[in-house]
């Protein structure tokens, strides 16, 4: 049988899943797996990357079944991942040698504080365009080699490899220790102008640059997949908020897009040239197909959208499951007069602040759990809101419009709310799954089974469209108490906490 | 896993076909419909009382969804969870057909729309979550009285209104026709909502087989028949979407 489809993994933060797509970028067939969250004490989180692995080979063959294919179907396979998360490994036994250190972990915020010193978090920015700040790889992987001794010392030596989820995958299926551009760009030991390994950040951060992958593009087949994948191309591996702004071919300079999944990320395409910003995003790669100059972006990450309602499904336990926010939602009219900030581990762009912690400001004996469904939602919108002016203030452009995707553009009472307080129109793109669909693309283009990002383009449509439909006033008087909220959140952490 | 415990999967499949109906129901009608003895019926119904999941009328004697169940967050018909588990598919069923499509549920004896995936040509379209459609002149409406057999007597009790010169506007017109899409699996509305528009549907089981709802492609009519009749690989795609999803309601939630 021909080969005429590409499977495109997204290691999640909370599942790992495999969508397998045709020609048209058409879904074919899905399969998705939970793994564990281990929460050893409060703000650390941490992942079993031998769990994810057996989950990702379990899921691209539950892909395959379900599609009544074979791997021999499979023209590559691209990778998107959960980014920033850290993974260090012995080469000579294949074993961790502690668990992943998840993105959303805080506990390098106080060796974040110390790296910053008196030249502040963003002493780093002009060579990697990341302020300094538990979010990212490279603070985690000092932690992790000081957590134990000799783990240093067998670093330096190159008896430990580190990596991001992406280049654990791909060493563990092809046997390669690499990494791909984006991915790279989230450590904060890459250089964004070289686009390789800083022996400045490495030195300031304390990473041995022997541990290190060799970095490669986005796009490029990194090697055949062992007997666990029958022998398929490894063809791509982006981060998944990368792999999104790709799947929305979102390929020129100026198109944006914001994904709502676990925490919600919008990335901006700046084309050939890195933009750094001073409202408080991100400037990172987008994207590098094979020999072509790589492609920046800025970026505002919100570390807590649709895990707060996931928080409010299991933690507090007045929905059932996440959809029904909405239903609880729809039982009252507005918010009752309450803000939820879900500075749950500190706030991210445009704010960066480790020492916030989550308020429900403006409570009253009149607020009903309707109203906290609502407020839950509404979170959503209006950090979306914060990241869309900061993203405005940094490129002067104005936003015109959101091209938006991930799980939550099932809620149409936060879509339609997005579009109100964005005071723009929100559009969803008939493939939702653009994190998986991006990664099929930048595989599916290292091994010519597509020519060239513009014949992905036809591929893209609209699938619906909410149009703001709130008075000035109101949005701003809305965005105003929500401000205000925010400032309730910050200098909660103390030092002895 | 454990056995399923054979009377609360009863109580449920009661509680879901009093959910579906606008009027009450005697104990005999539920029995009945459910194929079970008056006395078993009878039985979990005093139970389902007392919880305050049904509410008896004191006159008639006939049940009805009780508010305590109301009240723990109407899941059992979330049109909202049933958008969100449908997203993906309801998307590949307009990239395939290329057409729009729109997901359905029973709302107080008409179709309410719960999902809208426009057709995937970029033309301007607009979103019609939330709109309410009769049920005798849509394929989707079809495909919910088709199953829910106690509705039909209830619907065509009064009358049928006109839409187009297609529309079904006598009962027993329309009973032989629900007959046929009860063995097809599928509904189609040729031009009986609006002139020049045909649509296809298929029901959506959740795993006790009840239809909890309806999925459906919309379009003109020359697309979607040739020579007036349904062109069978659109219709096909339809039924294999709402199979699909079908099968993930019985999966575990996200």
């Amino acid at each position: 049988m021909n080969a005429q489809y590409v499977a495109a993994i997204d290691q999640g933060t909370s599942s790992s899943r495999c969508l397998v797509f045709d020609l048209q970028g058409r879904i074919v067939s899905l399969s998705q797996k939970e793994h564990e969250q281990i929460f050893p004490r409060p703000g650390w989180v941490e992942h079993d990357p031998r769990e994810i692995l057996r989950n990702v080979i379990e899921v691209v063959h539950g892909a395959l079944d379900t599609g009544g294919l074979d791997v021999r179907d499979l023209v590559a396979v691209g990778i998107a991942n959960q980014r920033e998360t850290t993974v260090v490994w012995d080469p000579h036994t294949g074993e961790p040698v502690h668990n992943a250190i998840v993105w959303q972990d805080t506990r390098t915020d106080a060796l974040c504080r110390k790296l910053g010193a008196e030249l502040g978090q963003d002493r780093f920015r002009d060579r990697c365009g990341l302020p300094l700040a538990t979010y990212f790889s490279g603070p985690k992987v000092s932690w992790l080699l000081d957590s134990a001794p000799g783990l240093r010392q067998r670093a330096e030596e190159g008896d430990l490899l580190f990596g991001t989820m992406d280049s654990w995958l791909v060493w563990n299926l092809t046997g390669r220790h690499v990494t791909d551009v984006t991915n790279a760009s989230r450590t904060m030991l890459m250089n964004l102008e070289t686009l390789d390994w800083d022996d400045t950040l490495l030195d300031a951060i304390g990473v041995p640059r022997a541990m290190l992958p060799v970095i490669r593009p986005s796009s490029a087949i990194y090697g055949e997949a062992g007997e666990s994948l029958g022998g398929v191309p490894i063809a791509a591996a982006l981060g998944d908020q990368q792999a999104a702004l790709f799947g929305q071919t979102c390929f020129s300079a100026g198109e944006a897009k914001c994904t709502y999944g676990t925490g919600s990320f919008l990335l901006l395409n700046t084309g050939s040239r890195p933009v750094l910003s001073g409202h408080g995003l991100l400037t990172t790669v987008g994207s590098k197909i094979g020999d072509e100059p790589a492609t920046y972006a800025l970026e505002g990450s919100i570390a807590v959208t649709g895990a707060l309602v996931q928080w409010f499904r299991d933690k507090v336990g007045l929905i059932g499951s996440a959809p029904e926010v909405e239903t609880l939602a729809r039982t009252v009219d507005d918010n009752g007069g309450i803000y939820f900030v879900p500075a749950f581990s500190g706030l991210f762009a445009p704010h960066w602040r480790g020492d916030a912690r989550g308020v429900i400001a403006g409570l009253t004996g009149y607020v009903t759990k309707g109203h906290l469904a609502r407020a839950v939602l509404e979170a959503t919108a209006w950090q979306t809101r914060e990241v869309v002016d900061a993203m405005n203030a940094d490129s002067g452009i104005e936003m015109t419009s959101l091209k938006a995707d991930g799980g939550m553009t099932a809620n149409n009472l936060l879509m339609q709310f997005l579009a109100d307080v964005l005071g723009v129109p929100v559009v969803r793109p008939n493939v939702a799954e653009t994190v998986s669909l991006g990664a099929a693309y930048a595989a599916g283009l290292a091994v010519g089974f597509w020519p060239d990002v513009e014949s992905l383009r036809a591929n893209w449509h609209k699938a619906a469209e909410w149009l703001p439909n709130m008075d000035q006033a109101e949005r701003e008087r809305g965005y105003r108490k929500w401000k205000k909220a925010v400032q309730r959140t910050l200098d909660w952490v103390d030092d002895d906490d | 896993m454990p056995k399923p415990i054979q009377s609360i999967e009863r109580a449920s499949a009661i509680l879901r076909l009093l959910s579906g109906r606008t009027r009450r129901l005697s104990l005999a009608e539920v029995a009945g419909e459910l194929g079970l003895p008056k006395g078993t019926v009878y039985g979990i119904m005093r139970t389902l009382l007392s919880v305050g999941f049904v509410e008896q009328d004191p006159e008639s004697g006939k049940y009805r969804i009780g508010a305590a169940l109301l009240h723990l967050g109407s899941s059992y018909l979330d049109g909202n969870e049933l958008r969100t588990r449908a997203l993906n598919w309801a998307d590949w069923l307009a990239a395939r057909t290329n057409e729009s499509v729109r997901l359905g549920t029973l709302h107080d004896g008409q179709v309410l729309l719960v999902h809208h995936v426009f057709r995937p040509d970029n033309s301007p379209q607009v979103l019609e979550v939330g709109a309410l459609l009769p049920m005798h002149a849509t394929a989707m409406g079809k495909v919910l009285l088709a199953y829910h057999p106690y509705l039909t007597e209830e619907l065509t009790n009064g009358r049928l209104p006109r839409f187009t010169s297609g529309t079904i506007t006598d009962p027993k017109l329309l009973a032989i026709e629900l007959e046929q899409v009860r063995e097809q699996g599928w509904a189609a509305s040729l031009e009986e909502l609006m002139e020049g528009e045909t649509s296809f549907a298929a029901p959506i089981r959740d795993r006790q087989g009840v239809a909890v709802g309806a999925i459906a492609i919309s379009g003109p009519t020359e697309r979607l028949c040739d020579d007036a009749q349904p062109r069978v690989e659109l219709v096909s795609y339809v039924r294999e979407g709402a199979r699909t999803i079908s099968r993930d309601l019985g999966a575990v939630p996200w």
